[in-house]
């Protein structure tokens, strides 16, 4: 016992080292496998805090970018206007696809947030934003982020009271679902650490005639993302030879760069598939 | 200024220049990340002890962990430079008497080859560890050497400019005064 007590004495200092070591590296594993912890909302709400008031000087060198994108974000949802369209004929009629409950109402499915960025990141291995908006303005994990273009940014992952941390596509455990929007096929679309605006596009089979340029798009299978929204466009396509499928570059439609207004997609009717799944899975143990 | 009202401001002023500045740039590559937040380790008083400084890196790494959203990452590699410090320091240290005569390591109190010895060691040793803690996740050696090793280049030449920008004034103590 004596020896007990001398031992930890004379290595008082290394035992030490080692429980902080310890301490450190179990915060870190902990955190990249749950990205929930008891002190993220904590922390996140001061560095939200901070974030901010950096942000509302940096916001201001933006303007001029952020207001163009506005501008040719209006542009695009006034093109898709109905009145825009003429009828060539009285045979062909348009019509607009809507899904109806049972009296005259639409169902809502997906409902947009808007949101400040006031901390990214695009030099880390694992980048995240961090959002002025957070559980008191309705934000949960889970969520979908895109920009102002509607184009894909990222997972919300954890949430404070005001503020919320998104997952950008460039982290290393970002994996969304994606379509190929000529052909249609799908593959999942994630980050290889190396290249900031670059991301990867897998499990797309080589018999599917792919070129530069080409879009991918969101294929709706996720509960995050509804279908159609751009993600990217083909850089270059590497033919592995050993595999049958391809890996393709993207260059992402969001510039991760300046990110100054996101918004966040909640989804309404996220529930009911999910149970659905979680009753099938069940039945099938 | 008392040391303690100097390390404190320099606590803060270390983590916002790393956050708001350093990871704010636009990277010349992708190799190259570079951190100048543990020189507030390094510039740590000689007689502070060893466990103060450990907790104290602790505490460092972990403020700067919680901008990047790598909790855990940058406190781990503070700690282990804040162990090894000590050992430095009684290797490198020259001049005799210099730990009782100065307050904290710096060109002036260890002189400049064995103090940028000093700060090349513990730099390589931090970018190393935390650079191999993220190549666990990603994996490649290519990668994690390349990128320590650019990193800590780039790393070290902005810590001595930091060092020939704001010298630091470090009055001779004596036992009589």
């Amino acid at each position: 016992m004596r020896n007990i007590f001398i031992f930890i004495r004379i290595y008082f200092n290394f035992l030490f080292f080692l429980f902080l070591m310890g301490l450190s590296l179990f915060m870190l594993f902990n955190y990249n496998r749950y990205h929930h912890t008891v002190y993220s909302a904590v922390t996140g709400e001061i560095t939200g805090k901070i974030n901010k008031r950096f942000n509302d000087v940096e916001y201001y060198f933006q303007l001029k970018r952020t207001n163009d994108s506005l501008v040719k974000a209006n542009e695009s949802l006034y093109n898709k206007l109905k009145q825009d369209l003429e009828l060539p004929d009285t045979i062909t009629k348009l019509s607009i696809d809507t899904l109806r409950i049972d009296t005259l109402l639409y169902q809502r499915k997906y409902l947009y947030l808007t949101a400040k960025v006031v901390g990214n990141s695009v030099s880390q291995t694992n980048n995240y934003l961090e959002l002025h908006r957070g559980s008191r303005q309705g934000v949960i994990a889970d969520l979908g982020v895109t920009d102002i273009n509607n184009s894909v940014v990222g997972t919300v992952v954890d949430v404070s009271s005001d503020y919320s941390v998104v997952m950008s596509l460039l982290h290393r455990q970002s994996n969304i679902s994606a379509k190929l929007k000529k052909t249609g096929e799908t593959g999942s679309v994630i980050w290889d650490g190396l290249q900031p605006n670059i991301v990867l596009l897998k499990d797309i089979s080589k018999e599917v005639k792919v070129s530069a340029g080409d879009t991918i798009i969101t294929s709706g299978f996720s509960d995050k993302f509804p279908y159609g929204l751009l993600i990217g466009t083909v850089k270059e396509i590497e033919n592995d030879r050993a595999s049958s499928t391809y890996t393709i570059r993207l260059k992402t439609a969001a510039n991760f760069y300046n990110l100054q207004y996101v918004y966040v997609i909640n989804n309404l009717q996220k529930e009911e598939p999910q149970q659905l799944l979680k009753k099938v899975k069940k039945t099938n143990e | 200024m008392s040391s303690l009202i100097k390390n404190i401001i320099r606590f803060a002023l270390f983590i916002l220049v790393q956050v708001f500045v350093l990871n704010q740039v636009p990277p010349l590559h992708h190799f190259v990340t570079p951190y100048i937040y543990f020189l507030f380790i390094l510039w740590l008083p000689f007689k502070m002890g060893r466990r103060t400084v450990m907790v104290l890196a602790l505490f460092l790494g972990f403020s700067l962990d919680c901008f990047t959203k790598t909790y855990g990452l940058h406190a781990a590699s503070c700690v282990l430079i804040a162990y090894l410090r000590p050992f430095l320091i009684n290797l490198l240290i020259s001049q005799e008497g210099a730990e009782s005569n100065y307050n904290e390591p710096s060109i002036k109190s260890m002189g400049f080859a064995p103090y940028f010895t000093y700060v090349a060691i513990l730099t390589l040793i931090h970018h190393s560890f935390l650079f191999f803690l993220e190549a666990l996740q990603s994996g490649g050696y290519f990668y994690f050497i390349l990128k320590t090793l650019l990193s800590s280049a780039i790393s070290l030449l902005l810590i001595l400019l930091t060092e020939l920008l704001f010298v630091r004034k470090q009055r001779f103590r004596t036992n009589t005064a």
